[in-house]
């Protein structure tokens, strides 16, 4: 089978020399590697936005257990609602990511890199398998790597088996190991206690091609595009209703104007920016900006036309996080079955203000008391259109009270 | 003689994420450069200590008095931090974190109880009544529930979330000891981390997710028909009336109220440790005489002290073990070595499962509770010239596998149901309140003859480490014709008893009696063979530490050497049962053990072969002596090799 490529801009990717980032890499001190990282202000690309050169740091400064070694997890379970881009990079640009993984097994110290594959990708597998195997023929992996005395490193896939909440990096980890895909608790964080108990680096695949990028250009270079606290470009994954859905790249800052512009959007009600995690914002706030200062994202953007119900699509977010919660804490376990239950009352014309209120309450604690970032992000959909589209939504019925 | 005590290493037995469990003080050197001897500022609600580095927020806030409400957070657990009960607010953090599970490792701020953590406290419980069914006076654990306790606690008056009016799933009552209703489950997963780390037995585990996660067996199936071995570890931690013992009081209440029925109970020494928690007195008060006193009122026709089989049980083990050592060393036949105890049927079962091969070493020997149902229901109803048929035998024990031990099929050597029902504790402080007893208040009265001797040898068995002091006692005086009290002071052999996981110890027999003891004279000739001989013993409770035990047999390691080891199902023996009071933590366990020994000490026999009931019935009954032939068909059992995978 041969995938269609929904690319839709020329991605940066296309114009840096194959293996050059690894040379470069080979050629630095770890510590050196790691500082251009930083100097590049990199941020995860999954949508937490944690600076990558400092997750680097803390698992590098890492001590480890006697008999243990550190780990590069490369987090390819990508299931937001509405992204696809990681699957866009794995499928045109594997080499890219196994070479930012390389890299940051160098910059770590780590020999054993794992590429956490989401289970509807098992189609991608005999491909990124060709592409270990051809990495490894060609001593990009392996012994002594690329000839650098002592540094060993090896990438093996491990499938995923299509749990959203395996995305959350403890929760991927535990998975990893063999258990029931649930968060952690952090502190202690996967740097210092990760996949076996060993200090663990897990990067989104985004990240890791712009690593390569990164080292084979320079952190300045990546730093040029952007914003001042969102350096570098990303890849948008634009779905919905809009004329040219598919994978975009923009240097952060983009407004989300420019976006609809771009992608064939421009009549839209709203967006949601970030996915059924992310935030809905309605056609007054385009001009605001994608990056981590303002709208912060992991590149799923979901456009809304004038006719779109907005309380069907917040139904719509709701059951996917009633579906896929991992029922572990009790705020998100019940916290977002009791928000389904008002969507449906309110559509019902049954919710009361009050309990709307009482509804909307609940949100906030799910926010702060979630174990994790599932169920800390999972009222947000709810939250942000029941704040721009209340009158669209109490207008629909009569409201009880 | 001298005993050196090499303790062993088994401490940490959790399977639990490396990530979950707290790192007390590890971190205290290398990465803790700058915390002068690993210590770390905290200040909590205003007030500032040093705690050392990796405390949790929970432990420093105890320690400083100020209490953070909890639920799925248990002492004798791995950390869970899933029900957000107990979570606070840390300077600097955007969101609350839970207390139970936050380890300190950098100079931090907390608050306890603003309006934010008040706010997410309160949802969090109208969270899970929204999902808990179950009126509060028709539950088991009326007025000892977690979750009834933490609704008063935050003011819950209304339901603001819903809540669930008609029961959703079924009650699983398929198994002889533990009842599960998942309409009342909080999903806390404390019966899960008891059954997996304290018990390494994982029969027990969260299935499914989201609003369809359940606690769940293998595939679904009913209690009874999977690997559980009834120790009710997880009775003992569940928060709420999701689990609990299948009640036998209202079948008791039925044989009491017969006019034909002479109903006879026997009481385990564990109760007595415990029972007086169920009235309000703090753990450790021991209960023994107002409890005969108030077992008469509720109309039980004799009330027998446990403690008589117990010793029975040390004559028939404690002489099979010296038969395997003649054997072994003197007639140069194979005998399994090490012999295990049988007394705990939870720990039985476990072997059965999880190590079949092991069976030849268990004891053939019946626990007290059955010994003493097999002597009640023909000794003793020869003696009295009742019918046994109309004989009810009940059992006190501190346990829920007693009510699957009393049910195998193979327990009925008398010819009848050698033991009809097993009582918890905690069923029978109902059935005494039931009959408008104050139990404190009770005069104190003494056990019934012929089984009415108190000994400290039968006491101990309540404890960890107790069967084993028991039988040395015994054994140590047969075989070197000395008194106990010569060999360790007061008779209190020491290096046998304490909380560790595992013990493990070496007594070198360095003299022996030139006479055997007539009651087995005619077993072994002489203790020549004794001689230079150091006997290796083992003390392990709690199946995860057994499981240690067995797997260091299965390699060959020192346990493998060892002659003779106890083995307890439940973590601190039978004081911790699965069916002692609710809850249960280490500071009770250690409680109800001072009790015990407390009530060793007073006792004016102490040794099993000293108990003159049991003298009594070698002489008059069982007049083959031990592992005779009239003993083996009453006091001695089989074993069903179960296996761990099921159909």
């Amino acid at each position: 089978m041969t995938p269609v490529s929904s690319k839709k801009t020329p991605f940066t990717f296309d114009s840096i020399e194959p293996e050059s980032g690894l040379k470069a890499a080979l050629g630095k001190s770890r510590a050196d590697i790691i500082a251009e990282i930083s100097a590049s202000n990199l941020r995860g690309r999954g949508g937490a936005g944690f600076p990558t050169g400092t997750k680097w740091n803390l698992a590098a400064a890492a001590k480890v257990p006697p008999g243990g070694r550190k780990f590069v997890v490369c987090n390819a379970d990508e299931g937001e609602p509405g992204t696809f881009k990681d699957r866009v990079i794995l499928t045109e640009y594997a080499d890219l990511v196994f070479e930012g993984m390389t890299i940051a097994g160098l910059a770590i110290g780590a020999a054993d890199g794992i590429l956490y594959l989401r289970g509807e990708y098992l189609y991608l597998r005999p491909h990124l398998e060709g592409v270990l195997a051809r990495r490894r023929a060609a001593n990009l992996l392996g012994k002594n790597v690329a000839g650098r005395d002592g540094f060993d490193f090896d990438i093996r896939i491990q499938m995923g088996s299509g749990a959203y909440v395996c995305g959350e990096e403890t929760a991927l980890i535990e998975s990893l190991e063999g258990n029931r895909g649930e968060p952690r608790n952090r502190p202690p964080f996967p740097v210092d206690t990760g996949f076996d108990g060993q200090p663990t680096v897990v990067n989104n695949v985004e990240t890791l091609a712009w690593v390569a990028c990164i080292l084979a250009r320079s952190g300045q270079w990546f730093k040029s595009a952007g914003t001042a606290k969102s350096a570098g470009f990303k890849l948008f994954s634009v779905s919905g209703d809009c004329t040219a859905p598919g994978v975009y790249e923009f240097p952060l800052g983009v407004t989300v104007q420019e976006l609809l512009d771009k992608v064939g959007g421009s009549g839209a009600k709203a967006v949601q920016i970030g996915g059924a995690s992310g935030h809905c914002i309605p056609a007054s706030e385009f001009s605001r900006r994608i990056a981590f200062e303002d709208i912060a994202t992991g590149g799923s953007i979901i456009v809304f036309g004038p006719g779109r119900d907005m309380l069907t699509v917040a139904k719509n977010f709701m059951e996917f996080f009633v579906e896929e919660s991992c029922g572990q804490c009790t705020p998100c376990r019940a916290g977002n079955a009791r928000l389904l239950e008002g969507i449906e009352m309110l559509e019902r014309g049954e919710c009361s203000m009050a309990y709307l209120r009482e509804l909307l309450g609940l949100c906030e604690t799910m926010q702060v008391a979630s174990k994790c970032g599932l169920g800390q992000s999972s009222p947000n959909a709810f939250m942000s259109i029941l704040k721009h589209f209340r009158d669209e939504i109490m207008g629909r019925t009569a409201v009880a009270h | 003689m001298s005993a050196e005590i090499r303790q062993d290493v088994v401490g940490d037995t959790s399977r639990a994420p490396v990530s979950q469990i707290p790192k007390l003080g590890k971190k205290a050197t290398g990465e803790a450069a700058g915390y002068i001897g690993g210590q770390v500022s905290a200040t909590i609600d205003g007030h500032e200590l040093k705690v050392p580095l990796g405390t949790t927020i929970l432990e420093a806030a105890k320690s400083m008095g100020i209490r953070i409400p909890t639920l799925c957070h248990h002492p004798d657990l791995c950390v869970a931090g899933v029900c957000r009960v107990c979570v606070v607010e840390v300077e600097g953090q955007r969101t609350l974190q839970a207390a139970c599970a936050y380890p300190i490792t950098a100079p931090i701020k907390v608050y306890t109880h603003t309006q934010k953590v008040r706010r997410a406290r309160r949802h969090v419980v109208d969270l899970l009544l929204s999902e808990h069914y179950g009126e509060c006076y028709t539950c088991v654990r009326n007025n000892n529930c977690e979750l009834q306790s933490l609704a008063k606690e935050f003011g819950v008056d209304f339901f603001r979330f819903g809540h669930v009016t008609e029961p959703r799933f079924e009650i699983d009552s398929s198994s002889y000891s533990v009842i599960r209703d998942p309409n009342k489950c909080v999903l806390c997963r404390r019966c899960v981390r008891t059954c997996i780390d304290v018990q390494e037995v994982g029969a027990l585990e969260a299935s499914g997710r989201s609003i369809g996660t359940r606690i769940s067996t293998y595939l679904d199936k009913p209690l009874g028909e999977v690997v559980c071995i009834n120790c009710g570890q997880c009775i003992n931690r569940c928060p709420t009336g999701a689990l609990h013992a299948k009640d036998a009081s209202d079948d008791v209440w039925r044989a009491i109220e017969d006019p034909t029925k002479h109903v006879v109970i026997q009481t385990a020494p564990s109760p007595r440790a415990g029972i007086g928690e169920c009235f309000g007195l703090p753990p450790g008060v021991p209960m023994t005489f107002q409890m005969n006193t108030a077992l008469r009122l509720a109309g039980f026709d004799k009330v027998f002290d446990t403690n008589f089989s117990a010793d029975l049980t040390i004559i028939e083990e404690g002489t099979e073990l010296l038969l395997r050592l003649y054997k072994a060393l003197v007639a140069k036949e194979p005998v399994a070595f090490p012999q295990f105890t049988s007394c705990s049927p939870g720990w039985v079962k476990f072997l059965e499962h999880f190590y079949p091969e092991y069976i030849p070493n268990l004891s053939s020997a019946k626990s007290p509770q059955q010994m003493f149902g097999a002597v009640i229901k023909t000794y003793y109803a020869q003696k009295t010239g009742i019918d046994p048929k109309d004989i009810v035998t009940v059992a006190l024990m501190p346990c829920s596998a007693k009510k699957f031990e009393c049910n195998r099929p193979e327990m009925d050597a008398s010819g009848f149901k050698d033991v009809d029902y097993g009582l918890t504790t905690r069923e029978l402080a109902q059935m005494i309140k039931e009959a408008g007893i104050h139990l404190p208040d009770m005069p104190k009265s003494d056990f019934d003859d012929p089984f009415g001797t108190r000994t400290g040898s039968g006491v101990i068995f309540g404890a960890m480490g107790g069967v084993m002091e028991a039988a040395l006692r015994t054994v140590l005086e047969l075989v070197t014709g000395k008194k106990v009290e010569n060999l360790f002071e007061n008779a209190n052999i020491v290096p046998v008893r304490g909380f560790d996981g595992v013990r493990y110890v070496e007594l070198p027999v360095t003299e022996v009696s030139p006479t055997v003891e007539p009651l087995i004279a005619h077993l072994v000739p002489n203790w020549d063979f004794l001689k230079g001989v150091t006997l290796k013993l083992a003390v392990a409770h709690g199946t995860a530490n057994a499981k240690k035990v067995l797997e260091d047999i299965k390699a060959g390691g020192p346990f493998s050497k060892c002659h003779f080891i106890e083995f307890m199902a439940c973590p601190g023996g039978c004081l911790g049962g699965g069916g002692q009071p609710i809850p249960t933590s280490p500071e009770i366990r250690a409680a109800r053990a001072k009790a015990i020994y407390d009530e060793d000490a007073a006792s004016e026999v102490r040794k099993s072969h000293e108990n003159p009931a049991v003298v009594e019935l070698y002489r008059e009954f069982l007049t083959d002596g031990p592992c005779g032939h009239v003993s083996h068909r009453l006091l001695h059992t089989h074993y069903t090799p179960r296996g761990k995978y099921i159909d």
